[in-house]
C-alpha cells in the first residue's frame, strides 16, 4: 500500500496513506527510510522516522509494511551491538564504513551461521504444544544455553520436530498444525512485536536479591531479581559508572545494557572491556552474557524512543528461557525527551515542561515489564510427569535499572518525579559526593529500597543472620553523625561530648571503609556478600570497642590514633572476597587489641 | 505576517556568479537548480514560499535580495504548500517583490582540502581573508553523519597540558571532548592560549592541527588567538572560523557545523590529530533558541527548545577516534555559564554530553590564582584509562583523589571556621586549612608561561599531603605513603 509525503517536519512526515494503522512501519522515499505510523487525521498517517529526514522530497512515496516495529529473537543476540531498532551495528561497519548510513536494512542475526540444535527429549509426536514451550536447545555461548521457544501466539499438534544437528535460522525445525488446519513451519528464531509485552503464565514474587558486588545496594539499598530501580543523579555523579559495575558484577544470567541517547565512547568502552572481563562465578567473559542497544546522542531521536522497546523485549525473551535477565537503560530522561520531541511536533499539548500528558503512564508501562513471572509452555510440562523440563527453570525474570539525568540535577522534574513513584528501589545519586570523590555517589538519606525486609531473610539464610541488624545499626549511626554535624556547623565541635564525637568517627569508618567503593579498583570493585558483610561488622566492631573504652575515660583523639583505624579503612582494598579469611582474622586482632587497651585503661584507673 | 500574492513561479537566468562545480556538465542538474520570486512573507530569519515543487528538507537556498546581494538560507520545513527557509543573513529589510530565492538540490556542503590550513573563513566556509575560495572535487554535507559507536576506538593517550590542576587531577586525553565552563571576565581564552601553546599532544610538527571556531566572539578576541597563533608559529595549522558578534547570528547555527566537517577531514582522511576549540557555545545555543522561538517550536527550559540537548550532542560527539584511522579530533569547547550558573540549560546540558568539564572560578580568580580551575565540580571523565602505571605514574589516580577529598573535607574545616573561628579549630582541622591554602597558591596557580611535567605536578602533589597526617590519607595506598609521603607535623601529646 502507498502514498505520497505531504510534509517534512524534522523527524516527524506526514503522508497521505489511507490504510496504514497506528504502529504500523513504512519505508519512505527514493532513501527508503524507516519510520512508523503515530497517529492519523482523516487520510494523513502522522509518520515519526528513525533516520534522518534530510534531503526527503515532497510527494516521494511512502509504502506500508503491514507490520509493527518488531524484532528477531533467536540465538546470536549475546556479544552483539544493535542500534534503536535493532540492526547489528559492527555487520554494519563491515557493509558500510564507520558513519551510520541510511535506509540500510539488514537482519539483526547471522543467517548464514550454523547452530548445533539439540532436539527436546520431551515433546511427543502428535500431541498438542503451544506457545513458550522448548523445542531444544542451542548453545549460544558457553555461558547460555539457549532454548529454542515456540512463539507465545503459536500452538496445535506437533508433526514434525527436526533431528538434532546443525541448523541455520534459515532451516526450519518444526511443523505443527494449528487449529486452522493450516501447517506452520517453525524456526530456531521468530520475531516479536516491541511494544508488545510478552506474555507469561502469571507473576510470582520475587524473593532473591540482585547480587551486583557493590555494598552500597547490596547491603543497604537492595534490589530484588525481578524488581525495578532509578538511579537519578546530575551529570558526573556516576549514574553510568554504577550501570556498568551491574552489567559486570550482577548475578544475572543475562545482561542487556541500553545507551539510550548518551555517549559513544561509553558503549566503547563497553565493547572493548567486557570481553576481557572474567564473571566472577562462571569465570567466563562477560561478553558472553551481554547484549548492547546503541542509540547514541548524535544518533537520530526517533530511534532513540524505540530502543528501550528493543533493549526490553530481548530482556523478556530470555526471561521466556526461564533465566534472570538484568537491563539497565542509561538514560531514559533522553527516551521522556525523545517522547516530549514527537509530541511537540505533534502539536500535543505540553503539560509539564514541555513533555505531554502520558509521560507517566508510558514510563509506568515500561517498568511495568518487568517482573518475575511463572513462564509459558512449562506449567503443561509439568503436569505430564514424562514430559517434564528439568533443564529448565519454570521462572525467569526482568530486572529494569533506568538512569535519570534531571536538569540541573533538580529531583524535582517530571521524569524523576514519575519515576520515583514507579519504583521500588531508588538510588539518589549526590553531587556533594560525587564532588568530594565518594563513590558511589549514593546518597543514604535520599535513597530507599523496599525490598529490605524480603532481602533479610535472604542474608540469614546464606550470609549471617545479624545482616538486617547491623545494616539499621549503620544507617542509624549515619543519620546521628548528620545529625550532629548540624550541631558542630553552628556552635563548633567543643559543644558535643566524647560518645557524640566518637559516633562522628564511626560514621567516617562506615563511609570511608564500607560506602565508599572505586569501580577502578581492582581488589574492591566488585565485594561478595560475606565481604560486604564482614566489612560492616568490622566498623561496628571497632565503633562499640570504642565507645566502651570512653566510657572508662580514654580520649577520642587517643582513639582515632590508632593505627587500626586506618587499617581498617583500608581494607576493603587490602583483601579480595576470596581472602574474607583475613578480613576474619583482622576481626580477631581487633578485638583482642581492643582487650588490651581496655586492660590498661582498668588499672590506669583503677 | 503580510502575504502577498504572487500565483506565478518565474525562473530566470541566474548562471552569473555561480561556482563552476554547480554548472559543470551535468545538463539535469542545471534544470533542477530552480530560482523562484515568489515569497509569501518573511519574518525573524524565516522565510515563507508557496508553490515549489521537488523541494528537499534540509536543502541549501541562495536568496538574492533586491540590492542584488547574496544570502544564504536552508530549507527547515515542508508542508504541502509552504516552504520555510531559515536565511542565515536575516530576513530583515527583505522586499519580497524583489528577492529571487534559488534552491541549490544540495544540503549545505563544504570543500575540502588541506589548503585550508592557515586560512580563515566565515560560518558556510567563505573566505574571510581575501584570498580566493577553496576550489576541490571534495565537498561534503557540513550535517556530518553519526559515527557508528562500533567504529570507534577508546579515547586513552594522555595529553600532557603542562597545568597542574588539569593534567594532575581531570587529565585530558587524545580525542576527549572536554569544555571549559567559563563566565565574563573570566580567563578562558588565556587558559586555552595556554592549552595549545604547551599540549604535547601536538607531537611531530607536521602532524597536528587546530581547527579554532568562533561564534560571536568579539573582535578582540579573536584577534587575541590569531596573535597567539602566530607568535607560537603554528598559524600554517590552523584553519579559523570565525562569526564575530556583529555577523549574523544564524551563521552560528552552522559555523560548528562547517569546522568539524573540516576537522574530520583533517583527522580522518589526513591523519591529523587535530585539536577544536569552539567559544563560545552559549553563543551558539543562544541562536538556536532564537530560531527555535521564531518557528514556534515547544520550549523546555528557559525557553531553549527540547531539542538544544540532541543538537549539542550532534555538535559534540563529532569528537573522538575510530578504529584503523590515525588521526583524532579533541574537542575543548567555551561555555560561559549565565550567571554563573553552572544548572542553566546550556551548561547542564554540555555536562551531559561531553565527556567532564573544566570549571573556572570566579572566586579564585579574584584572589589572584591562575588558572582558576575550581576542582571539585571539575572532572576528566576518561582520566581513568588515560592514565597510571603504563601512562604516567602508579600513584596517579589515588594520588587525584587523595588531593580531591583532602581539599572537599578542607573546604569544610573553611565553613566551619567562618562560623567558630580558626581558633576553635583542633590541630588537624588546622593541617587541612594549610593544606587548602597551599593547594590553591602552589598547585594550581601557576604562571601562563609555566609548563610543568606531569612528574613535577604530582610531586608538588606530594608535598601537599606531607601536610596531613599518613592518618587522613586513605585513599592512597600504605606502599604510596612509604615512598612519597614525609609527614613533618608535630606528633601530638595525648
Ligand atoms: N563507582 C565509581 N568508582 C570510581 N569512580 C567513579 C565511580 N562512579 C563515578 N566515578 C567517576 O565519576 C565519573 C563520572 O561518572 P559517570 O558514571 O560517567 O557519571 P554520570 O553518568 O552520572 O554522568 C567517572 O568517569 C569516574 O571518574
Ligand atoms: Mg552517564
Amino acid at each position: 500500500m502507498d502514498g505520497n509525503l505531504t510534509q517534512i517536519n524534522g523527524p516527524l512526515v506526514r503522508a497521505e496513506l489511507t490504510e496504514a494503522c497506528i504502529g504500523e512501519q513504512v519505508r519512505i522515499g527514493k532513501l527508503n527510510l524507516m519510520g512508523e505510523v503515530i497517529g492519523r487525521e482523516g487520510n494523513i498517517a502522522l509518520i515519526q522516522v528513525y533516520e534522518d529526514t534530510e534531503s526527503l522530497i515532497l510527494g516521494e512515496k511512502v509504502e506500508a509494511l503491514g507490520h509493527p516495529l518488531s524484532v528477531e529473537l533467536g540465538p546470536g543476540l549475546l556479544g552483539q551491538i544493535f542500534d534503536g531498532v535493532q540492526r547489528p551495528l559492527l555487520d554494519l561497519v563491515q557493509i558500510s564504513g564507520d558513519y551510520i548510513p541510511r535506509g540500510v536494512n539488514i537482519p539483526a542475526l547471522n543467517h548464514d551461521k550454523k547452530w548445533l540444535f539439540e532436539a527436546s527429549q520431551n515433546l511427543e509426536m502428535d500431541s498438542i504444544v503451544s506457545g513458550g514451550m522448548s523445542l531444544g536447545t542451542v548453545k549460544e555461548t558457553e555461558l547460555v544455553t539457549h532454548q529454542i521457544l515456540i512463539p507465545p501466539n503459536c500452538s496445535g499438534t506437533l508433526i514434525w520436530l527436526a533431528e538434532s544437528g546443525s541448523y541455520t535460522l534459515n532451516d526450519p525445525v518444526a511443523r505443527i498444525k494449528n487449529e486452522q488446519d493450516t501447517e506452520e513451519l517453525l524456526y530456531l528464531s521468530h520475531r516479536w512485536p516491541v511494544r508488545t509485552p510478552r506474555p507469561f503464565n502469571r507473576r510470582a514474587d520475587a524473593i532473591a536479591p540482585l547480587i551486583t558486588g557493590q555494598r552500597i545496594f547490596d547491603t543497604f539499598f537492595p534490589l530484588l531479581k525481578g524488581g525495578k530501580a532509578a538511579i537519578p543523579g546530575p551529570f558526573g555523579a556516576g549514574k553510568t559508572m554504577i550501570q556498568q559495575q551491574i552489567a559486570r558484577w550482577s548475578d544475572a544470567d543475562i545482561v542487556i545494557y541500553v545507551g539510550c541517547g548518551e555517549r559513544g565512547n561509553e558503549l566503547v568502552d563497553v565493547l572493548e572491556s567486557f570481553p576481557q572481563l572474567i564473571d566472577p562465578r562462571s569465570k567466563r567473559s562477560l561478553m558472553e552474557r551481554t547484549i548492547l542497544v546503541a542509540n547514541t546522542s548524535n544518533m537520530p531521536v526517533v530511534a532513540r524512543e524505540a530502543s528501550i522497546y528493543v533493549g526490553v523485549t530481548m530482556a523478556e525473551y530470555y526471561r521466556d528461557q526461564g533465566l534472570d535477565v538484568v537491563m539497565v537503560a542509561d538514560s531514559t530522561s533522553r527516551w521522556a525527551e525523545a517522547l516530549r520531541e514527537v509530541a511537540g511536533r505533534l502539536g500535543q499539548m505540553p503539560v509539564e515542561e514541555g513533555y505531554p500528558a502520558y509521560l507517566a503512564s508510558r514510563l509506568a508501562a515500561f517498568y511495568e515489564r518487568s517482573g518475575r513471572v511463572h513462564i509459558l509452555g512449562h506449567e503443561k510440562n509439568n503436569s505430564d510427569p514424562s514430559g517434564k523440563d528439568p533443564a529448565r527453570n519454570d521462572q525467569g525474570s526482568v530486572t529494569l535499572i533506568g538512569a535519570v539525568s534531571p536538569p540541573g540535577g533538580d529531583f524535582s522534574e517530571p521524569v524523576t518525579g514519575h519515576t520515583k513513584e514507579i519504583v521500588q528501589t531508588f538510588w539518589a545519586l549526590s553531587k556533594e559526593l560525587a564532588d568530594a570523590r565518594h563513590y558511589p555517589s549514593v546518597s543514604w538519606t535520599e535513597s530507599f529500597s523496599e525490598y529490605v525486609s524480603v532481602t533479610a531473610d535472604w542474608w540469614l539464610e546464606n550470609v549471617h543472620p545479624d545482616w538486617l541488624q547491623l545494616r539499621t545499626e549503620a544507617l542509624s549511626l549515619l543519620s546521628q553523625a548528620q545529625e550532629l554535624m548540624r550541631i558542630v556547623n553552628l556552635v563548633g565541635p567543643e559543644a558535643l561530648s566524647s560518645e557524640q564525637r566518637w559516633v562522628l568517627e564511626a560514621a567516617d569508618l562506615i563511609k570511608e571503609g564500607v560506602l565508599q567503593q572505586s569501580a577502578l579498583d581492582e581488589v574492591d570493585s566488585y565485594a561478595s556478600p560475606e565481604k560486604q558483610f564482614l566489612l560492616l561488622q568490622m566498623m561496628l566492631i571497632i565503633y562499640h570497642q570504642g565507645e566502651s573504652l570512653i566510657t572508662l575515660g580514654m580520649s577520642v583523639q587517643a582513639l582515632k590514633e590508632l593505627p587500626l583505624l586506618i587499617t581498617a579503612k583500608r581494607c576493603k582494598s587490602t583483601y579480595s572476597s576470596e581472602q574474607t579469611e583475613n578480613l576474619k582474622q583482622f576481626i580477631i586482632q581487633i578485638k583482642s587489641d581492643f582487650q588490651k587497651y581496655r586492660l590498661e585503661y582498668t588499672q590506669e584507673f583503677l | 505576517m503580510i502575504f502577498k500574492n504572487i500565483a506565478l513561479n518565474i525562473r530566470r537566468n541566474f548562471y552569473e556568479g555561480i561556482k563552476c562545480e554547480e554548472i559543470d556538465c551535468e545538463r539535469t542538474k542545471a534544470v533542477r537548480e530552480l530560482e523562484y520570486r515568489q515569497a509569501s512573507a518573511a519574518h525573524g530569519g524565516l522565510l515563507f514560499m508557496h508553490n515549489v515543487p521537488g523541494i528537499a528538507y534540509g536543502d541549501q537556498v541562495i536568496v538574492t535580495d533586491h540590492r542584488n546581494h547574496k544570502r544564504n538560507g536552508q530549507v527547515v520545513q515542508i508542508s504541502g504548500e509552504l516552504v520555510t527557509i531559515q536565511v542565515i543573513e536575516g530576513t530583515d529589510d527583505l522586499d519580497l517583490e524583489r528577492t529571487w530565492v534559488r534552491f541549490l538540490q544540495k544540503p549545505f556542503q563544504v570543500s575540502l582540502s588541506t589548503d585550508v590550513l592557515g586560512r580563515i573563513f566565515n560560518g558556510i566556509g567563505k573566505p574571510r581573508d581575501d584570498r580566493p575560495p577553496i576550489v576541490s572535487s571534495l565537498k561534503r554535507n557540513v550535517n556530518g553523519s553519526a559515527v557508528n559507536p562500533a567504529a570507534r576506538a577508546y579515547p586513552k593517550e594522555f595529553i600532557q597540558t603542562g597545568i597542574a590542576a588539569i593534567d594532575g587531577l581531570n587529565s585530558l586525553v587524545r580525542g576527549q571532548k572536554l569544555p571549559v565552563f567559563s563566565g565574563s571576565g573570566l580567563p578562558h581564552n588565556r587558559l586555552l592560549a595556554q592549552i595549545v601553546r604547551q599540549a604535547k599532544l601536538l607531537g611531530e610538527e607536521s602532524n597536528f592541527a587546530i581547527v579554532f571556531a568562533a561564534m560571536g566572539i568579539s573582535y578582540s578576541d579573536a584577534l587575541f588567538f590569531q596573535n597567539n597563533f602566530e607568535s607560537n608559529g603554528v598559524l600554517g595549522n590552523v584553519v579559523m572560523f570565525i562569526n564575530q558578534a556583529d555577523d549574523p547570528t544564524l551563521e552560528r547555527l552552522i559555523l560548528p557545523r562547517t569546522a568539524l566537517t573540516v576537522a574530520e577531514y583533517l583527522a580522518f582522511d589526513e591523519d591529523r590529530h587535530v585539536l577544536v576549540i569552539l567559544t563560545d557555545m552559549t553563543n551558539y545555543a543562544e541562536a538556536l533558541r532564537e530560531i527555535s522561538t521564531e518557528k514556534g517550536d515547544v520550549p523546555a527550559r528557559k525557553g531553549y527548545p527540547g531539542y538544544l540537548y540532541s543538537d549539542l550532542a550532534s555538535i559534540y560527539e563529532r569528537a573522538g577516534r575510530i578504529k584503523n584511522r590515525h588521526g583524532s579530533i579533541t574537542m575543548m569547547p567555551v561555555v560561559s555559564m549565565p550567571s554563573d550558573d553552572i544548572t542553566h540549560p546550556i551548561p547542564d546540558l554540555t555536562g551531559y554530553i561531553t565527556e567532564g568539564q573544566i570549571v573556572l572560578s570566579r572566586e579564585l580568580h579574584s584572589k589572584g590564582i591562575y588558572p582558576p580551575i575550581n576542582i571539585s565540580p571539575s572532572l576528566s571523565r576518561l582520566m581513568k584509562d588515560g592514565v597510571g602505571k603504563n601512562d604516567t605514574r602508579d600513584d596517579h589516580i589515588r594520588v587525584a583523589n587523595q588531593l580531591f577529598a583532602a581539599y572537599a573535607k578542607a573546604q569544610e574545616v573553611r565553613n566551619l571556621a567562618s562560623i567558630i573561628g580558626a581558633d576553635e579549630l583542633s590541630e588537624e582541622d588546622n593541617h587541612f586549612l594549610s593544606f587548602a591554602r597551599d593547594f590553591e597558591t602552589n598547585y594550581i596557580n601557576q604562571d601562563e608561561e609555566q609548563e610543568r611535567s606531569i612528574f613535577e605536578t604530582l610531586n608538588i602533589a606530594w608535598e601537599l599531603l606531607s601536610i596531613l597526617p599518613a592518618s587522613v590519607l586513605s585513599r592512597v595506598s600504605e606502599a604510596d605513603l612509604a615512598r612519597y609521603h614525609h609527614w613533618e607535623g608535630q606528633p601530638r601529646d595525648s
